[in-house]
């Protein structure tokens, strides 16, 4: 008995060891998202090329948008990383998926701009130079892209860039089976 | 001049680290410790190792100014906090609360302090244990040895005596 109580410092450091490198592979910059399974937050801002006309979240209820699937994407003309993003968001808008621009904390002109230079992939893209839809989503860093279902609620969130590899691992699978879901009712 | 160069520099330099520490008015002077108190205890998302007090990124900035809002509109501490992490997660803030995943941060220190200071016990009651402190250290040395070895070392002791002699 005495001798196996030796063991129990091996047993703890190899626990620790097995714990450490379990954690090596964990990104610390991922925050665990509040939002998910949440409906899309109330909010009524411009849209960025026709500041006539007011987004709101109805928008995302069934109504505008016929109870479609959208991926809402927020990015900024001061975001590196987002023009990284573009080109797959081109293709993707491409392929048949809604995606719904949201401009964050962004100058209106620099953001027309971009998209007349880059190409516009969004259906209609939200103004929001405040940051106050922002704030309602825990919005931490652009890009992000959030997957909306045809109900208004928030199935999946994705900080960062997402490109071809993300969007098989993450969003792929997910988007078809909601699609189906929205056109089976 | 290059005196007078660096010195102008100097100024400078001070002015705009003056610039950045932001000014916050109240409507109440009262609210302004409850702020300093929020901002120090919540975590900027962004930079993961700084609390919004100390952290100049924007999102920082954003949340301070929604954080004063906020109290402005005469929230409490507990709802300013549930506000942030129903969008922010638990992540935001600093002092977690206690938790089905979080006992075990609250309950830690204490049981390995607990843990600790019985290994301590242990260590003290088996020390005493082999060593009785009461009784005097010769005694069993004496018992030992065996009337033939008092005399022989008897002898020793005669012929080394004799020799340094």
């Amino acid at each position: 008995m005495n001798r196996l109580a030796l063991f129990i410092p091996l047993i703890l450091c190899i626990a620790l060891g097995a714990f450490l490198f379990s954690s090596l592979d964990k990104d610390p910059q991922e925050l665990p998202s509040a939002l998910v399974s949440q409906p899309f937050p109330n909010f009524a801002l411009e849209e960025l090329n026709d500041p006539e006309r007011l987004v709101s979240s109805a928008d995302f209820r069934g109504e505008s948008q016929n109870g479609q699937v959208v991926l809402v994407n927020i990015w900024a003309t001061w975001c590196f990383a987002c023009r990284i993003e573009h080109p797959y968001l081109n293709g993707l808008a491409e392929q048949g998926v809604a995606i719904i621009g949201l401009n964050y904390k962004d100058n209106r002109l620099l953001a027309q701009q971009w998209l007349a230079e880059r190409g516009d992939p969004y259906q209609m893209t939200i103004f929001d130079p405040q940051g106050t839809l922002g704030i309602d989503l825990g919005v931490y860093g652009a890009p992000e892209t959030y997957l909306v279902d045809a109900q208004g609620i928030i199935r999946h969130r994705r900080v960062g860039v997402v490109d071809e590899r993300i969007w098989n691992k993450e969003f792929r699978d997910l988007y078809n089976q909601l699609v189906e879901q929205a056109s089976g009712e | 001049m290059v005196n007078k160069l660096c010195l102008g520099l100097l100024l400078l330099i001070s002015c705009e680290l003056f610039a950045s520490a932001d000014v916050v008015e109240f409507s109440d002077e009262e609210l302004r410790p409850r702020y300093q108190q929020l901002i120090a205890e919540l975590r900027c998302p962004k930079c993961q190792n700084q609390n919004l007090a100390d952290s100049n990124s924007p999102i920082s900035v954003d949340l301070r100014r929604q954080v004063q809002r906020l109290l402005e509109e005469g929230m409490s501490n507990q709802q300013i906090k549930a506000y942030l992490t129903s969008r922010y997660s638990d992540f935001i803030l600093y002092r977690p609360q206690v938790k089905q995943n979080t006992w075990f941060l609250w309950i830690a220190p204490i049981a390995l302090l607990l843990l600790g200071l019985l290994i301590l016990y242990r260590i003290s009651q088996r020390q005493k244990s082999t060593v009785p402190l009461d009784k005097p250290v010769e005694e069993p040395a004496k018992e030992t040895l065996s009337s033939d070895d008092q005399l022989r070392l008897r002898e020793l002791l005669k012929n080394t005596n004799g020799d340094s002699n």
